[in-house]
């Protein structure tokens, strides 16, 4: 049965790629690009991949639609027809096409346990994290325990994509709501967004707590909580939201959180240990790997949602700019 | 018959995968390029966590009367992909932005013999 | 027993209804008789799909969550519906009558 939803699911998703092709409305494309995501996340669930589907459905459904949808409010709409000849691309994609399926045909087969991906490093994984950090999400633990150093480089990378759009774009300065943007005509909106978003920030902090019992952690409560204000920067305007968070203080949270990842690597040196070492953290080693979990998860979060709110305010300030409302 | 279904998974994969690339190479848009890219990377998520499934598994969360889970280890990788994809698109899209106000257009025809400008 | 049946025959007729949802998308002629076909996914079908699958669990914390997941659906879906037909409204997009009223004043 997972074989047949499988088969379908798959199939959509080509069937969607190839809709991106052909269409030349860019709102169209980037729905469709939407729809992509999402059926790409439902494909995670059904391989057991519950995490990845998490953050998938969170970040390339929601940020990266909006963050494209801002830009196309900045670069017009349609796509203006080519005097590209298609025959040369054509011909490339075919040509390595067929090279990759001659590829694939040495591959072991989908599913099989015996395959050498699930020997050696997975195995360990899988047999001595419940004893060695005492989690039941092994995701969370090989993410942000035995793969501490990957998760710190890739927070740095988020920071760094913040800090990269702030110098092209710029940020909004807090100013007085003067401009009275944000959709006033749309009350039915305004009321069910009052209503939806404090759950939405709920709801975030329980996934940025409970990661470590299934499926979340600081990547995807960032994410949520960001797009939580980006609904209210949407429907009640950019001013106002700038009044509600400051972009200075977003600067400062997305290097704080860095720093609090960062700060428990080093605490480790001082109490004794390697760098993001966290069995010296506290009293015995199991303990000390859940402190350190909380905290750099809490760093991540912290990073994840400024820099995405960052981006946004960037995007959204230069469309206010130009006045298209 | 079972051949199909032990690498379907792969031959949709690579499907995807080119029709990315191509969008990316034969768009006149910037910012459709952009969207073929992120179809491009979405596509090789699947192929890595289709390595990561084990049949028969559940979802690698410890809980009582599993014996067998997924493997975790692509899940991790990709994860931390998905996040690095998406500020990889952030500052794509922003340096779309500046083309279009340094270059008043986005199509690639349009600006590609411009360079004077700057 | 009784529960598994009545729990299909919901998600068959959820399925159903969630059909005719996407068959009115292409059939209907005019944006706004889209939106219509298109919200029937968002209100019976969800109720249906999701009763079906709430049957279908021990009646423990999975079921709280799926009631949680339906309340929010429900709030959010109509909603997203009508400020699409609000803002179609809005931008002066006229309904397939009063384009056909439009080209037979033209005409005569």
């Amino acid at each position: 049965m997972t074989e047949l939803i499988d088969l379908v699911l798959l199939a959509m998703l080509a069937i969607t790629a190839v809709g991106v092709i052909f269409l030349k409305d860019l709102f169209a494309v980037v729905m469709l690009f939407g729809i992509y995501s999402f059926l790409s996340a439902l494909i995670f669930v059904n391989l057991d991949a519950v995490d990845v589907a998490f953050t998938e459905a969170a970040v390339g459904a929601g940020i990266s639609t909006v963050l494209m949808l801002s830009t196309l409010a900045l670069t017009g709409r349609q796509e203006k027809v080519s005097d590209h000849k298609t025959f040369m691309p054509l011909l490339i994609v075919v040509a390595t096409g067929a090279a990759l399926i001659y590829g694939t045909l040495d591959m072991p087969p989908f599913g099989n346990p015996d395959n050498p991906v699930h020997q050696h490093v997975a195995l360990r994984y899988i047999q001595d994290s419940p004893q060695e950090i005492g989690l039941p999400n092994m995701v969370t633990s090989v993410l942000a325990s035995y793969r501490g150093f990957d998760t710190l480089g890739e927070t740095a990378v988020v920071f760094a994509a913040a800090i990269g759009v702030l110098s092209l774009l710029g940020m909004p300065k807090r100013e007085r709501a003067a401009i009275e943007s944000g959709l006033e005509s749309h009350l039915v909106l305004q009321v069910v967004a009052k209503i939806i978003i404090p759950l939405i920030i709920l709801f975030a902090l329980y996934v940025q707590f409970h990661g470590d019992y299934g499926p979340g952690g600081g990547f995807q409560a960032g994410v949520i909580a960001a797009a939580a204000i980006i609904l209210y920067a949407l429907v009640f305007g950019l001013p106002v939201a700038t009044q509600v968070l400051q972009p200075d203080l977003l600067k400062t949270l997305a290097a704080l959180g860095v720093l609090i990842y960062a700060g428990t690597g080093v605490a480790s040196f001082f109490l004794g240990g390697n760098f993001l070492d966290y069995n010296v953290l506290a009293s015995n080693p199991v303990a000390g790997q859940h402190v350190g979990i909380i905290l750099i998860e809490l760093g991540v979060g912290i990073t994840v949602f400024a820099a995405m709110l960052s981006i946004f305010y960037a995007f959204a300030s230069k469309a206010e700019r130009k006045n298209i409302q | 018959m079972n051949f199909i279904i032990d690498y379907y998974n792969y031959w949709v994969v690579v499907f995807l995968m080119m029709a990315g690339f191509y969008t990316v190479i034969a768009a006149n848009n910037l910012v459709k390029k952009i969207v073929g890219l992120n179809i491009f990377q979405t596509s090789v998520f699947i192929l890595y966590i289709s390595m990561g499934k084990v049949a028969g598994g559940s979802a690698p969360i410890v809980a009582d009367g599993i014996t067998v889970y997924s493997n975790p280890l692509p899940h991790v990788l990709i994860l931390t992909a998905i996040v690095v994809g998406v500020a990889t698109t952030a500052v794509g899209l922003a340096l779309v932005v500046r083309i279009k106000h340094a270059y008043g257009t986005v199509e690639e025809n349009e600006f590609k013999h411009k360079d004077d400008l700057i | 027993m009784i529960l598994e049946m009545i729990s299909n025959i919901f998600l068959i007729l959820g399925a159903f209804f969630a059909l005719t949802g996407a068959v009115g998308l292409f059939k209907f002629p005019d944006f706004f008789t889209r939106i219509h076909a298109a919200s029937v996914t968002d209100s019976i079908a969800t109720i249906l799909l999701f009763s079906g699958l709430i049957l279908r669990t021990e009646f423990d914390l999975v079921a709280v969550k799926l009631v949680f997941v339906l309340v929010f659906l429900l709030l959010t879906s109509p909603t997203a519906s009508h400020a699409l037909a609000k803002s179609a409204r809005h931008g002066l997009l006229a309904t397939s009558a009063e384009t056909l009223s439009k080209t037979n004043k033209d005409n005569n």
